[in-house]
C-alpha cells in the first residue's frame, strides 16, 4: 500500500493505492486525521485501491465523524471492485458522499 | 478475483485416529481460493475431526495439510502464527468468553494481535455487529443472548480481523429456520464482498445446498464424493442418497463380534 496527497480546489486529495489492511491502516488514519485537524476537507481517491479491510473502513468512518464535527467534508471518489463491495456490505455507501470522479467536485 | 479456483487448502492422504480407532481414512481434498466448501456427513462421520486437523488443533498421524505452499505439519511457530492470523473460526456454540461483554469478546483478537487505536477497534467492532444484526448488543453479556445471537456474535469475532479463510462449525444447528436462512445469506455476502475462502461443517441439507460451491460428503471417516450441489444431488452412491433422503442407517450386526463386545467390552 502507498498513499500520497494532492490538492483539488480547497480539498486535500488522499490517493490510496494497493491494499489497505490491518498492517497499514494506522498510517492512513494518521494522515487523514492530520489533514482534518488542520481544518481541510478531504477527497479520498479509491481509483487505484484494490482492497480495503474493515480497519481501513473504520479509519474513514472516524475521519468522517471528525469532518462532520468540524464542518468539513470527507468524500470518496472512484469506488469500484472489491472496495465498492465492502462499502455496500457494510452499508457505508449510504453514509459517505460518493462521487464518480474528482472532476465532478466543484467549489 | 483471479485467485479464484486456485488450490488454497490441500488435504493429502490424511488419516486421523482417536487412540487405535481410525476416524479419518486417507482423505484427499482441495479447497480453492474464494470458494465455499461444505463438509457434510452424519454424526460420527469425521467432519469435526477433519476441521480440527485443518485448524491445527489435531496433528495428522498420516498425510499432510497445505495452505498454499505451507505444509502445516512442518511449519515452525512463526509460520503457524502467521497462518492462524489469516484464519477465522466460528465455533458451534459461539464460544464467547462468559466474563466479557459481547463487544469485548469481539474486540479481543484485535487487542491481542494488533496495535490499532482503540477508536478504530471500537468502530470495527460496531461495523461487524451491524453486519450481524446485533447493533446495540455490544454491552450485553453472552448469557443475555439467545442461541442465534450467540452464533452471530461468534461469527462477528471470527471475522473481526477480515480473515482470508473462515471455518464455520455447524452454522445452522439449533437455529429457527428464519435465522438459519439469514446466516446463510450472511455467509454468501462475506464471500462476495471480502473474497473469503469459507469452509462450513454442517449436516443441514438446505443450508449446504444454498451456500456451497462444492460439497464434500464424509461417511465413516471416508470421503465419499466431492462435487457441486447438482453432482451431489445426482450421486447414486447409497451413502450419499441415504444422507440426502434422510434414510436411517441400517446397522449391520456381526453376531460373533456383538457377543464379544457385550461380554468383553468394546474392541
Amino acid at each position: 500500500m502507498s498513499f500520497d496527497c494532492s490538492e483539488h480546489l480547497h480539498y486535500k486529495v488522499l490517493h490510496l493505492t494497493g491494499e489497505v489492511d490491518l498492517s497499514n491502516s494506522s498510517e492512513v488514519r494518521k494522515c487523514l486525521l492530520d489533514i482534518l485537524n488542520a481544518g481541510q476537507s478531504v477527497i479520498v481517491d479509491f481509483s487505484e485501491l484494490d482492497y480495503i479491510d474493515s480497519s481501513g473502513m473504520a479509519t474513514l468512518v472516524e475521519g468522517l465523524n471528525v469532518a462532520n464535527k468540524n464542518n468539513l467534508q470527507l468524500m470518496i471518489t472512484a469506488t469500484n471492485g472489491a472496495p465498492k463491495q465492502v462499502l455496500e456490505l457494510t452499508r457505508l455507501d449510504q453514509v459517505f458522499t460518493l462521487v464518480n470522479s474528482i472532476d465532478e467536485i466543484k467549489e | 478475483m483471479s485467485e479464484r479456483n486456485l488450490p488454497f487448502i490441500q488435504v493429502k492422504d490424511l488419516s486421523s485416529y482417536y487412540g487405535d480407532r481410525e476416524v479419518l481414512r486417507k482423505i484427499n481434498l482441495t479447497i480453492n481460493a474464494g470458494e465455499i466448501l461444505v463438509i457434510m456427513g452424519g454424526s460420527g462421520s469425521g467432519k469435526s475431526t477433519l476441521l480440527k486437523n485443518m485448524l491445527g488443533l489435531m496433528t495428522p498421524v498420516k498425510g499432510e495439510i497445505r495452505f498454499n505452499e505451507l505444509n502445516m505439519c512442518q511449519a515452525n511457530k512463526k509460520e503457524l502464527f502467521k497462518l492462524r492470523r489469516s484464519m477465522g473460526v466460528a465455533f458451534q456454540g459461539g464460544a464467547l468468553l462468559s466474563s466479557l461483554s459481547v463487544g469485548d469478546n469481539i474486540k479481543l483478537p484485535l487487542r491481542q494481535h494488533t496495535n490499532l487505536d482503540e477508536n478504530t477497534i471500537s468502530i470495527m467492532t460496531r461495523l461487524k455487529l451491524e453486519l450481524m444484526n446485533l447493533a446495540g448488543f455490544e454491552d450485553l453479556m453472552p448469557s443475555e443472548l439467545s442461541g442465534g445471537m450467540l452464533k452471530r456474535a461468534g461469527l462477528a469475532r471470527a471475522v473481526i480481523m477480515d480473515p482470508k479463510i473462515l471455518f464455520f462449525d455447524e452454522p445452522s444447528a439449533g437455529l429457527d429456520p428464519v435465522t438459519s436462512v439469514e446466516l446463510d445469506e450472511l455467509i454468501l455476502k462475506l464471500r462476495k464482498a471480502m473474497n473469503m475462502t469459507i469452509v462450513v461443517v454442517t449436516h443441514e441439507l438446505e443450508s449446504a445446498f444454498t451456500i456451497a460451491d462444492r460439497i464434500a460428503v464424509l461417511f465413516d471417516g471416508e470421503l465419499v464424493i466431492t462435487g457441486t450441489v447438482d453432482e451431489i444431488k445426482n450421486c447414486t452412491d447409497e451413502r450419499v442418497t441415504n444422507l440426502i433422503n434422510r434414510t436411517p442407517r441400517e446397522v449391520q450386526i456381526d453376531g460373533e463380534k456383538y457377543l464379544k463386545r457385550l461380554t468383553e467390552g468394546a474392541a
